[in-house]
């Protein structure tokens, strides 16, 4: 009886999770614009989808800041991690403070102050401004995903190097750089999914003329429903997913590695 | 090893694109600008103090209040069932819970509506079934019932990690004392499992209190939060300094609420580091 319970609530919980965006998909093949009527299967969407200059250049925004911010991304927190890494106990602190603030702090806020610093140096609001942000909210979780790895790093290795006769740059490149690999590639597929899905960070930091995927929805949602939106946002869960699953699989090797007492 | 110098570009980095801009908040939200030059005045937080802007905050942090409510209620049970004895299994109904987590919480938001609205499928079952269609979208409760659906996996997930953690062998103590089922979840695995419920709480408030694109996509235009408040000063009105003050406000009550949690947190965990 009480199993039985449990399984009735569990499977109201995911029906609640699963209904919306199941309902969402399967009313982007539907060939009538209305939800409540079902009038064949369709891809007229989809291809109206991709003619749709609007939804295109949008396309091409988010994956151009996208790869560009977690790219920059990347460079900057790799390093910044390895300072910290080596930072002095209470220097650290104030470091990693300020690390945690744009994750702590809410979105909305983000967005406005940086749109604030933008309009105050009159930088123009656009594609410029908004990889400027998105740079800024993605770096502090390359740190987090690196600062591990480093932690678990052997200091003797580059000393080792340093003391067999390779020079600073080239230690790096052979002993430090391969260990905390797996943490960069983390990061920065970590910071590239982080842009992709921002809504309302971009929404502040851009201007006239360029707009990322989720502010197109958000301004098409705004005026009513658009079976457009439903191709867009099957298409978007799917690219989301694959993303992730592949975060995943590396995030769970890398735990297992972690174990393997072959490694130590 | 000297490589402090390296992480130079990124606090640079930080200083100039997260303290500045929130100083440049504080410096708006406490200045006005007249033909004297600025001025430093708290007349835009006195202006908040009117009846109008302080029902607009006292509905957002109602029906944040709500929404974490529920997600306690909702979430709790669903968290200790996640936390199921067979491990195979439990690793996939971890995952089915996380996916939806995936998706861009816009589109969640929008799948909402397309159930919700005038000809909506809700709508359509109702007159199927020979009930007059209902207005289920516009108001507080779909407002609520996107928010619930956004942040219920902020609930469950802090919960079912801290009871994941809790020793089995002091549930089977307290059970071979003679406990029955109910007394060992209120004497046993509720008090263990508070730090989660205490995270949770706060993992859900936050983001509820601060949203302005639920309410704004579900509630309609008429419907106001303070996020929405706040999405008007900077880019409808242009009054950035009215805009900043609300701002300081959102973020103090955030900070507030976060140092109660943490605090509370701090006295259940047995004191904290200092």
């Amino acid at each position: 009886m009480k199993k039985h319970l449990k399984w009735i609530y569990a499977s109201f919980i995911y029906l609640f999770l699963y209904a919306p965006i199941l309902i969402l998909i399967i009313y982007s093949f539907n060939d009538s614009r209305y939800r409540g009527t079902w009038n064949g299967f369709t891809l007229k969407w989809y291809v109206q989808l991709f003619q749709d200059r609007q939804i295109m250049n949008a396309l091409y925004y988010t994956m151009a800041v996208a790869v560009l911010s977690s790219l920059i991304a990347t460079v900057l927190g790799t390093a910044g991690a390895i300072g910290i890494h080596h930072m002095k106990k209470i220097k650290k602190t104030v470091v990693m403070n300020l690390t945690y603030l744009p994750v702590v702090s809410p979105d909305i806020v983000t967005g406005l102050s940086l749109m604030i610093l933008f309009i105050f140096s009159q930088v123009r609001l656009g594609f410029g401004s908004m990889l400027l942000a998105h740079i800024t909210f993605n770096t502090p979780y390359v740190i987090l995903s690196v600062l591990p790895k480093l932690k678990q790093l052997d200091k003797h290795l580059y000393e080792a190097a340093l003391d067999l006769g390779a020079t600073p740059a080239y230690a790096f490149q052979k002993v430090i750089l391969p260990e905390i690999m797996p943490g960069i590639i983390t990061g920065m597929l970590l910071a590239f999914t982080l842009s992709v899905d921002d809504f309302v960070i971009s929404f502040f930091t851009t201007g006239s003329g360029v707009s990322t995927l989720s502010i197109t929805v958000y301004s098409m949602a705004r005026r009513g429903i658009n079976p457009k939106i439903n191709a867009l946002s099957t298409l978007m869960f799917l690219t989301v997913l694959t993303l992730l699953i592949i975060v995943n699989k590396r995030m769970s090797k890398e735990t297992t590695n972690h174990h393997d007492p072959s490694r130590v | 090893m000297k490589k402090k110098w390296i992480s130079y570009p990124y606090i640079i980095w930080m200083i100039l694109f997260i303290i500045v801009p929130l100083i440049l908040v504080l410096f708006y939200s406490i200045t006005v600008r007249t033909e004297d030059g600025i001025i430093f005045t708290l007349k835009h937080y006195k202006r908040f103090m009117e009846p109008v802007y302080l029902s607009v905050l006292f509905r957002s942090i109602y029906l944040a209040l709500i929404c974490t409510a529920l997600c306690l209620v909702l979430g709790y049970p669903m968290a200790m069932i996640l936390n199921g004895r067979n491990i195979k299994r439990r690793n996939i109904l971890i995952l089915l819970f996380v996916i939806p987590m995936w998706m861009n919480f816009l589109l969640r938001t929008y799948a909402w509506m397309t159930l919700l609205e005038r000809r909506g499928l809700i709508n359509t079952f109702l007159n199927m079934l020979g009930f007059p269609s209902m207005n289920l979208l516009y108001n507080n409760g779909a407002v609520v019932l996107g928010m619930v659906y956004n942040f219920l996996p902020f609930m469950v997930l802090p919960i079912y990690s801290v009871l994941n953690k809790i020793d089995r062998s002091v549930i089977e103590a307290a059970e071979d004392l003679g406990a029955n089922a109910f007394t060992v979840f209120r004497k046993v695995i509720f008090p263990l499992s508070l730090p989660g419920v205490i995270s949770g709480i706060t993992m859900v408030f936050m983001p509820a209190v601060t949203t302005f694109v639920i309410s704004r996509l579900l509630g309609g235009g008429q419907f106001t939060l303070i996020g929405n408040l706040i999405e008007q000063q900077f880019l409808l009105v242009g009054d950035w300094n009215f805009g900043s003050a609300i701002s300081m406000i959102m973020m103090v009550i955030i900070l507030l609420s976060m140092g109660i949690m943490s605090k509370y947190d701090q006295e259940h965990e047995g004191g904290g580091l200092w």
